[in-house]
């Protein structure tokens, strides 16, 4: 069972290859095999969305998805959201609207907005709400996130 | 599969059996993707041929395909409500089928309208009624080595609408307390109630079919007192326990509430089919 498997994909543009037993999640790759801590572990079970990425443009949990299963897909994790230009205007809005306390949650609202902004420049709150159900957070009450992804959709909307 | 016998289980979204094995719940020495078949992956509709819904198409891409929404919207109001954006980006109906939960979300919808289960085995192919699949909390009818490959429903009738909805105490993410799940086809008067179907979530060890509940209203009148007269036909139907999500009492209130609303929604679009 211990075997390792030998995966290839692409993360935030490159071309990663890596080696993972079956049973470990795409959560525990990113974060343990690659180093890549950026994405968050909360919940381990689908139910916070600390976790998320998206795969072939889909937002899903990473907690939820196995390693082995990034062969041959394209995975954008909140390591590849901002640009070397500088921040994305998501992550700008968050610290402008003080988005955030502990930090736990935000990666995983950065990338869920993203995925909705990117589809969705106009989403108004209701949507924002709806769309961000998945993603739970612990400090913030949640108004000022909700706030700093529909300054980020004015941005992107480019006024 | 059929190698390791109980020892190995199918993996569509992996949004329940991944939490599943990490839970203990069970030991298995082999996990299968079975969303690399094309069959399971298949998702094709037509006014003429009705919904062919590959096992393990995943819930968004049942919601955003502007045909499903079309010809049947009773299925894209379930799909659209299990767990938040992530999990349906993952998560299929063939496996909230198969993981045969009581409060599974999607299965009185598909009991609804009349979905059938294509499955295949060792034995080969066979299909069987949805409204048979589930047979105790967490079993279904199938035997080991068995896969659900797809889901198949009949073109909507004509003047014919349904609607699932659940009653959670949160706004979304949650499990439903109870869920009722309506088909209805209305005569060529578009007054009259031809024939229905009432399915109910988690009220009783499996989703409930509650043939009564729908036959009685062949004839009626599509109006208040014709849906009261189902919903208490639905609550007799409903055998809850009372756990930490609510009591029995409550459900089969619940059973009964949800019935009278799902019938209203799916006889107002069927007004408009
Ligand atoms: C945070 C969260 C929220 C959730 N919210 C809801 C909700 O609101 N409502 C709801 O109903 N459910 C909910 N669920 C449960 C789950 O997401 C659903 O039941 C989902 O539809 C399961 O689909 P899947 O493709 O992920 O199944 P999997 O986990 O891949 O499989 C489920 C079971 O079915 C078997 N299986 C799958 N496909 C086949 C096949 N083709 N042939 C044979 N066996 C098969 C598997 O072996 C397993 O036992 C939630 C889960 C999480 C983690
Ligand atoms: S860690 Fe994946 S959803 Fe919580
Ligand atoms: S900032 Fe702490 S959980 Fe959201």
């Amino acid at each position: 069972m211990s075997e390792k498997i030998h995966v290839r994909t692409q993360i935030n543009g490159s071309d990663v290859d890596f080696l993972c037993e079956n049973r470990q999640s795409l959560l525990e790759v990113l974060r343990d095999v690659l180093d890549m801590t950026g994405t968050k572990e909360g919940c381990n079970d689908g139910n916070c969305g600390a976790c998320t990425v998206i795969v072939d443009g889909t937002l899903i949990d990473s907690c939820l998805m196995l390693g082995v299963e990034a062969q041959g897909k394209s995975i954008t994790t909140i390591e590849g959201v901002a640009s070397p230009d500088g921040l994305h205007p998501i992550q700008q809005a968050f610290l402008e609207n003080a988005a955030l306390q502990c930090g736990i949650c935000t990666p995983g609202f950065i990338v869920a907005a993203k995925a909705l902004l990117e589809r969705e420049p106009d989403a108004d709150e209701g949507r924002i709400r709806h769309w961000l159900a998945g993603n739970l957070c612990r400090c913030t009450g949640y108004d000022k996130i909700v706030r700093a992804v529909l300054d980020a959709g004015q941005t992107m909307r480019g006024n | 599969m059929a190698e390791k016998g109980s020892r190995a289980r199918a993996m569509a979204g992996g949004t329940d059996i991944l939490v599943q094995l990490r839970g203990g719940r069970f030991k298995i020495d082999r996990l299968v993707d079975i969303k690399g078949v094309p069959e399971m992956n298949q998702l094709s509709c037509s006014t003429a041929e009705g919904l062919t819904l590959g096992a393990a198409v995943p819930c968004y891409r049942i919601y955003e395909d502007q045909t499903i929404q079309k010809m049947y919207p009773g299925l894209v109001d379930a799909a659209f409500i299990i767990g938040g954006i992530q999990i349906q980006g993952r998560a299929s109906v063939g496996g909230n089928l198969c993981n045969a939960s009581p409060s599974g979300d999607t299965i009185p919808a598909l009991i609804a309208l009349g979905a059938i289960c294509v499955i295949e085995g060792p034995k080969g192919r066979r299909t069987l009624p949805v409204e048979d699949f589930c047979v105790a909390p967490g079993k279904n009818a199938m035997e080991d080595g068995e896969l659900l490959v797809a889901l198949q429903f009949p073109p909507p009738a004509p003047r014919s609408g349904a609607h699932y909805l659940r009653f959670i105490p949160r706004n979304e993410m949650d499990i439903a307390v109870a869920g009722s799940g309506v088909s209805v086809v209305l005569d060529e008067d578009r007054q009259h109630i031809k024939s229905a179907r009432i399915s109910l979530a988690a009220v009783g060890p499996t989703p409930i079919f509650a043939r009564e509940a729908g036959d009685l209203l062949a004839g009626k009148e599509a109006n208040e007192e014709s849906f009261e007269a189902a919903a208490e036909a639905a609550k007799a139907a409903a055998r809850p326990i009372t756990d930490m999500r609510g009591t029995i009492k409550q459900r089969v209130h619940l059973s009964g509430v949800l019935t009278k609303r799902a019938l209203r929604k799916a006889v107002a679009r069927a007004k408009e089919a």
